[in-house]
């Protein structure tokens, strides 16, 4: 077989070799270096917290052991033999998390209503002025900063106990995510519609109802319904601190050791946020067609 | 002047019947998906047993708070902040990296391209399970494995974000290309052959750039974990706010809005120098 390859001569080829040989070790060197930086930052941390194997491998067993526990009744039976008593609370529990989903949907809506009047004072191609601008979104990175749970513990103590605070606190929260993500759809937004609507002599409010609106109301819309996901899981813990749901009774079943209720009310959540998760989706696919289900 | 010819209003309308006549149902969807949507809202303002004066006090009350969280002043425990929000950043660093070391084999199982349906289907939905769960219920579980403090934080941040990973992972390893899988395989190579020389390479830039994106998501977990327990400077807040040491809450919280500042620029740097500048979406 004759082979179609030419071989260049010794000396050229030697030169070659010799550069692909630096680059390659360039590369292996910059890559060592990383490594170390890497593995260095991984000792100081395990160091900070605590972290240690031996305790891992030790106490593994009761991570399995644990899982082994939660899943057996009382009386030594597996929890699927006698799902009755598994789920002996049943009606509280679906009452509590009836709760924790209307805290992430007056939560999210709330959220929705305020980053949407927001916004348009935060994205740089609509707002009245650069003053504008800079407060509003220094507002929204504060209360997409801190996290929802801190709210709701400064509003517990602010509002009383119950669902009221959690509702404030994912509403907050919501408000600074999806201001930010909104005022990004904005920006995107065609800017001729505007010009055309100016032109007749509206006043800046009409020029944000009839040119911009149109064009980006489906995209919020679609963040809308992606934050209120995220929101039913926020909502699910939102009871640790106090602030309603179904988190006060996990947490309670938790810290008092009751095994299998701790798994019957776990199931319960997966398969609600499974349901919101297929269920929103769903909606997304009806409103705004096929790709926008991402 | 040019005549502007009138449109022949009475043929479009024959041709068009569906713009000008407007079915009923369709006028009508709009108002009636907002109206449920305000019903719904509405009990659940009732439901969730919201009052106007509860509200206005508690806005009062809530004035009176900020007022009393300036200026913010750490007191005589800025040693004990700082140490608290070294171990914040440890848990991080270190459920980010035990995450993805972990969630890389199983989410090689969880690839269309690498094995069939059959065992696809199952570990896909193992890992919507574990993703389901909130990171504070994990520190919870683990905090009665292996006892309060950071270490319980650390496993439990690798636990959530090994359901997160795994699904990420196994997206960029589907979206792979099968050509260089099928190159290996001609030039004689074994299953892991083409695993670790046709496919790594393309998903490794992938998985590299969106670690460190998790790791300032992450800090952002590591700070909250504390308040069931599970250490770090979340710990430290919780305690202030509940006896009212409202100055130094405030600066807990300044100090945690600057460290996820800072941890967002680095990460943020890292993903360039992993992905270079064009690649990042």
């Amino acid at each position: 077989m004759t082979s179609g390859i030419s071989i260049l001569p010794s000396q050229q080829l030697a030169a070659l070799n010799d550069a692909y040989r630096k680059a390659v070790a360039r590369r292996r060197l910059r890559f060592a270096l990383g490594a170390a930086l890497f593995v260095a930052a991984l000792a100081i941390a395990s160091i900070g917290a605590e972290m240690n194997l031996r305790t891992l491998f030790a106490h593994f067993g009761n991570f399995i052991s644990y899982f082994d526990r939660i899943l057996k009744l009382d009386d030594g039976s597996r929890v699927w033999i006698n799902a009755g008593e598994w789920l002996w609370g049943w009606r509280k529990w679906l009452r509590l998390l009836g709760e924790t989903l209307l805290i992430s949907y007056v939560g999210t809506l709330t959220g929705a209503v305020l980053a949407f009047v927001l916004n348009f004072f935060a994205a740089e191609n609509t707002s009245p002025g650069p003053w504008w601008s800079f407060v509003v979104r220094r507002l929204l990175e504060f209360a997409r900063t801190v996290p929802s749970i801190v709210f709701a513990l400064i509003f517990v103590i602010a509002f009383g106990l119950g669902p009221m605070a959690g509702v404030l606190a994912i509403a907050i929260h919501s408000t600074g995510a999806l201001g930010k993500l909104f005022s990004e759809v904005v920006e995107n937004a065609n800017m001729k519609p505007v010009e055309g609507v100016r032109a007749t002599g509206a006043n800046w409010i009409s020029c944000m109802r009839f040119a911009v609106v149109p064009q980006v109301i489906a995209g919020y819309a679609s963040y809308a319904l992606l934050r209120f996901e995220i929101n039913v899981r926020e909502a699910s813990v939102m009871g640790f601190v106090g602030a309603g749901g179904i988190g006060q009774e996990l947490i309670e079943a938790i810290r008092k050791f009751y095994y299998s209720d701790v798994s019957a009310i776990l199931v319960t959540i997966i398969v609600t946020v499974f349901i919101i998760d297929i269920g929103t989706g769903w909606l997304r696919g009806l409103l705004f067609g096929r790709e926008a289900r991402t | 002047m040019n005549q502007v010819p009138t449109p022949d209003l009475a043929g479009l309308r024959a041709r068009y019947p569906q713009i000008f006549e407007r079915p009923f149902s369709a006028r009508l969807a709009v108002p009636a998906m907002v109206s449920v949507a305000l019903a719904v809202f509405v009990f659940g303002l009732v439901d969730l047993q919201f009052s106007p004066t509860r509200f206005v006090s508690g806005l009062r009350q809530l004035s009176w708070i900020t007022f009393m969280m300036l200026p913010p002043d750490p007191g005589s425990s800025l040693p004990l902040y700082l140490k608290a929000l070294g171990e914040t950043l440890s848990i991080a660093l270190l459920g980010t990296t035990l995450a993805a070391v972990f969630a890389l084999p199983v989410s090689l199982l969880a690839a269309r391209n690498i094995v069939p349906d059959i065992f696809r289907f199952p570990v896909r939905r193992f890992l919507d399970s574990i993703r389901g769960v909130d990171t504070l219920i994990w520190a919870l579980v683990w905090i009665n494995v292996v006892g309060l403090g950071p270490f319980a934080g650390v496993l439990a941040i690798a636990v959530s974000d090994f359901g997160a990973f795994g699904k990420l992972f196994s997206e960029a390893i589907e979206a792979a290309d099968n050509k260089q899988v099928d190159a290996v395989r001609a030039a004689g190579g074994n299953a892991l052959h083409e695993i670790r020389f046709g496919l790594m390479p393309q998903v490794l830039p992938v998985i590299a750039g969106q670690v460190p994106y998790f790791f300032e998501s992450n800090t952002r977990s590591a700070t909250i974990i504390g308040i069931v327990g599970a250490g770090g400077i979340g710990l430290q807040l919780a305690e202030q706010i509940r006896v009212l040491e409202w100055q130094k809450v405030s600066f807990l919280i300044l100090m945690i809005l600057i460290a996820v500042a800072a941890i967002d620029r680095i990460s943020g740097k890292l993903r360039f120098a992993i992905i270079g500048r064009r690649a990042v979406i």
